[in-house]
């Protein structure tokens, strides 16, 4: 049985997003695996906005190729829907229909609402639906949900109808449905949608007849599951890791974790701070973890950027504190809320000096949580910053996993931090100073104090000090003090190649003949891709990479030594994923092409495949919306 | 032993405790007003009761930043303009430590205008100590957001056409709750105003006139001052605003013309501090957030009491 892969469009500020998680819950519910993508445009209301669901009883790893029902629920914010459809706005009445034809699969459903989308509507916005669903074998049903919304509650409910003909058309019981709407309404409103869904799905079920084989999937887990976003994920993993102080400055797509925390730290006995700017909130973090409390800031890309000054204080005064840049297309604003690799080398070398931080990209909802609760243990115990890099997409989407994943043991250790009762036997200068950057520590990781203790005091400064931390340019004092700063990166690598869950994931047969390597957030779709090949009758692995800075050579090395040749897979312009892999491994430059996207979409998995054709035959072309950029010195 | 032990430790403080065992030599030059911010400060301390290792000094880069390496207490020597970020955070991990911040003009009232503007409209319970001197000193010699008007420097050779800033002004508008201007140049009322702000529970922002003798040529430029509270010409209640505005207004327009005006300006006692607030509302908890992490005892809750949300 095929996978569902389920849109519905329609304007933001319509529901689009509420609803899509509800169904995408009782679909979970329903023992099915699932995740989903959200589009939305840079308004608050109206434009053109989607979310798709997948479903499946196998485990989803991507949004999947194009999608198979599409729910077009119209924009009932468009603004001038007379105007002509060629002007800078178009035809935003129109759109969450013919936005979405060109991506839905031949022998798709298509459900619209009659109540906005009209015959004339389509008329004016020049689309033959008639004509486009014979060719592709299309299941098409107008119906009038936003009246039989207005009819039994309120217009706004149209959302309801929507899941009802839904479920009418998939062969899906209400059952999770309803129990998800008993959860999140009471009363009036409660009765309202209920008696919609009722009445859209008997409506579907009593009067059309339908002849497509599309049906929902039957699944069943073991396990009880919850269904999270990467956001979710990552300021979860901040709590359990004993973060009680976040300073920000609301941008998208940061804003989501942001705002996360800013409901749960005070009920966790934590401080929440939004500041006047990114600057601030960096600074902000840097000091309340210099008085003693791990603490968090973070941003995208413009507001990243702000915060370069205190990341570098951070590392030269030694706080350790964790940033989460959640990336969008850029250059400077860029598009706000579209996806990009496009910070790579931003998040890596941004701020004066040379970088010492730790720097994260997890690849999905579990990694999220996996990595960001990494990226705080390593800043508290190494004394620096970490950085955990996100993207629009992955800060979104949503799968499910099973909920003991994310039943675990809170760290509350500040690491490195002594008691007063270990300072007074540290090291002092004969003046009472406490050394707290001692030239020699192991691992570079010289012990701090907290302000408050007793003979603890140091001076923490952003310029470089000597062990007591006072303002030094003596040059064997400077040369000891950066070789111990970097060599906790050092120490920091070797941790992390014992540790026994690496960061790294392979994926495809081990004796490939070719390597897909990726990072970040496209890794999944990536791997999505391998089994695709693979099934094909092609050689293909995948290594997905997830530890930027310290890089992990050797696992890299020997991947890249397995292979014929690799295709790097990133979303930005430059292959700024290629360029680290070619400055850390430069001996392996002559195997590595690039397949880019930048468009603002992310990858689907058969355009990995389309371009993987591309290093195996020289000929092939790439789809419209990636390119694909040869080995070095070709 | 407690977690901080430092922190209300009721004992006999000298000021002499606050001078550094080690330090090289002050790089201020000879007659710089910032010895007088130094001096002022390790008198004030034992007035106040608070001890070194209580004590968290925050500053800014420049010659004022430098303030934090030839005073003795936990010390934090951070970028230019964003001492007062670094130092409201730290207050608000531990609300017992006796935070300061300090900078220059530049610092304070140029790049760090912004966090200025914030951190009084928040009113953080710490005292922030603006050296203002007119001028950019450790960069030699360029225009400051503080000089006056025509004033001639290598980066502004034709005067500058802009108008200075007014601190105090900027300061009330922003919403400190306690605001004064003293003078390296008058000891005892630096000493006492220090005391006042630092006792203070809120904002308070103390406008540090401090002398250049090497880019403002006369060493002498502060002298003479008046203090407001001396003088009869100068009648007004220090807790009112509008009162207090004038005040200010009239002190720095004098300042421009010469006219060393200096003393309390505003006091707002009844303005519960941002930490009050937030506990108020209960987003902070009562007891020093730092201290939990110290405390063997203290209870962790986890994340995955959230997750019934996500089922």
């Amino acid at each position: 049985m095929t996978d569902l892969m389920w849109r519905i469009a329609g304007g933001s500020g319509d529901g689009i997003d509420s609803t899509s998680q509800n169904f995408a819950k009782a679909l979970m519910r329903a023992g099915l695996d699932v995740f989903t993508h959200r589009h939305y445009p840079s308004r608050i209301r109206g434009g053109h906005t989607y979310v798709e669901v997948r479903a499946d009883s196998e485990p989803v790893r991507s949004r999947g190729d194009g999608f198979n029902f599409l729910l077009a629920l119209g924009d009932s914010f468009a603004r001038n829907p007379q105007a002509d459809a060629n002007t800078v706005y178009g035809n935003e009445e129109i759109k969450p229909l013919s936005e979405n034809l060109d991506d839905l699969n031949e022998g798709g459903i298509i459900v619209y609402d009659e109540g906005l989308l009209d015959e004339e509507t389509l008329e004016r916005a020049d689309i033959d639906l008639e004509a486009r669903a014979e060719e592709n074998d299309w299941h098409v049903f107008p119906l009038d949900l936003r009246g039989l919304a207005r009819e039994h509650g309120r217009e706004v409910m149209r959302n309801t109808a929507g899941v009802g003909a839904t479920a009418a058309l998939l062969d899906m019981d209400l059952e999770h449905i309803e129990a998800l709407m008993e959860d999140a309404m009471t009363g009036d409103v409660l009765e309202a949608n209920l008696e919609i869904l009722e009445r859209a799905y008997d409506t579907v079920r009593e009067d059309y007849e339908f002849d497509h084989d599309l049906r929902v999937p039957t699944g069943d887990h073991d396990e009880q599951q919850v269904l999270m976003s990467g956001s979710n994920a990552v300021a979860y993993a901040a709590i359990d890791e004993g973060c009680r102080f976040i300073a920000g400055y609301p941008m998208t797509p940061w804003t989501d974790v942001f705002t996360i925390l800013s409901q749960h730290l005070p009920k966790f006995g934590g401080i929440a701070e939004q500041v006047e700017d990114e600057i601030a909130a960096a600074a902000l973090a840097v000091g309340a973890s210099h008085a003693g409390v791990k603490s968090m800031s973070g941003s995208s890309g413009g507001g990243f950027a702000l915060m370069s000054e205190p990341l570098g204080l951070a590392e030269m005064t030694e706080t350790p504190i964790v940033l989460l840049e959640a990336m969008r297309a850029g250059p400077s604003t860029g598009m706000p809320t579209k996806p990009e690799q496009g910070d790579l080398e931003h998040v890596l070398y941004t701020s004066q000096g040379d970088s010492c931080r730790v720097v994260f990209a997890p690849a999905n909802v579990t990694e999220c949580y996996e990595q960001t609760r990494a990226a705080f243990r390593l800043a508290y115990d190494y004394q620096l910053p970490a950085v955990v890099v996100i993207d629009q997409k992955l800060s979104g989407e949503m799968r499910n996993a099973d909920e003991s994943f994310f039943d675990r043991e809170p760290n509350t250790d500040p690491g490195s931090v002594l008691t007063e009762a270990e300072i007074s036997e540290a090291a002092h200068h004969e003046s009472g100073k406490f050394k707290r950057y001692q030239h020699g520590a192991e691992n570079g990781v010289s012990p701090r104090s907290i302000p408050g203790q007793k003979d603890g005091r140091f001076l923490a400064s952003g310029n470089e000090h000597t062990p007591e931390g006072h303002i030094s340019e003596s040059p064997t004092n400077r040369v000891a003090q950066m070789d111990r700063r970097m060599r906790k990166l050092d120490a920091i690598r070797g941790e992390l190649d014992d540790a026994e869950s690496s960061h790294q994931t392979q994926y495809g047969p081990e004796d490939a003949e070719y390597g897909l390597l990726v990072w970040g957030s496209q890794q999944d779709t990536v791997f999505e891709a391998v089994d695709q090949l693979n099934d094909a009758g092609e050689s293909v692995k995948a290594l997905g990479v997830s530890d930027l800075m310290p890089f992990p050579e050797s696992e890299v090395a020997a991947f890249l030594e397995s292979v014929e040749s690799c295709m790097v897979v990133e979303m930005n312009a430059s292959a700024q994923f290629r360029g680290l892999v070619q400055r850390e491994l430069g001996r392996f430059g002559p195997k590595l092409n690039s397949l880019l996207k930048y468009n603002g979409e992310s990858f689907e998995p058969h355009e990995v495949v389309d371009g993987f054709e591309r290093i195996v035959s020289q000929e092939a072309s790439v789809p419209e919306g990636t390119k694909f950029v040869p080995a070095a010195g070709d | 032993m407690s977690v901080f032990s430092a922190i209300g430790e009721d004992r006999e403080i000298d000021r002499d405790e606050f001078t550094p065992g080690i330090e090289p030599q002050a790089t201020w030059c000879p007659g710089c007003g910032d010895f007088g911010v130094l001096k002022a400060l390790k008198q004030a301390m034992p007035e106040i009761g608070r001890t070194p290792d209580e004590t968290l000094l925050v500053t800014g880069i420049g010659c004022s930043g430098k303030l934090s390496s030839y005073f003795e207490s936990y010390g934090f020597h951070s970028i230019h303009g964003r001492s007062l970020p670094v130092a409201r955070a730290a207050k608000l991990a531990n609300p017992g430590l006796e935070v300061i911040a300090a900078g220059g003009d530049g610092d304070g009232y140029g790049i760090g205008g912004n966090h200025f503007m914030h951190t009084a409209r928040e009113n953080h319970d710490m005292t922030y100590i603006v050296f203002n001197n007119e001028i950019f000193g450790l960069t030699k010699g360029q225009t400051s957001p503080t000089s006056p008007k025509g004033h001639k420097s290598k980066t502004q050779p034709h005067g500058s056409a802009k108008d200075p800033v007014r601190p105090m002004s900027l300061s009330l508008a922003s919403g400190s709750s306690y605001i004064a201007r003293t003078a390296a140049v008058n000891p005892n009322q630096a000493k006492e105003i220090l005391v006042e702000a630092m006792e203070h529970d809120g904002f308070a922002h103390v406008d540090f006139l401090t002398q250049c003798p090497t880019w403002n040529k006369d060493a002498k430029q502060y002298v003479p001052y008046t203090d407001v509270q001396d003088d009869d010409e100068f009648d007004f209640d220090v807790t009112d605003r509008r009162e207090a505005a004038d005040a200010m207004y009239e002190a720095e327009s004098r300042l421009h013309e010469g006219e060393v005006l200096t003393g309390r300006f505003y006091v707002d006692s009844e303005r519960p501090s941002y930490g009050e607030e937030k506990r108020a509302t209960e987003e902070m908890p009562e007891e020093p957030l730092a201290e939990r992490y110290l405390d063997e005892d203290a209870e962790w809750e986890r994340s995955a009491d959230l997750l019934h949300h996500h089922r």
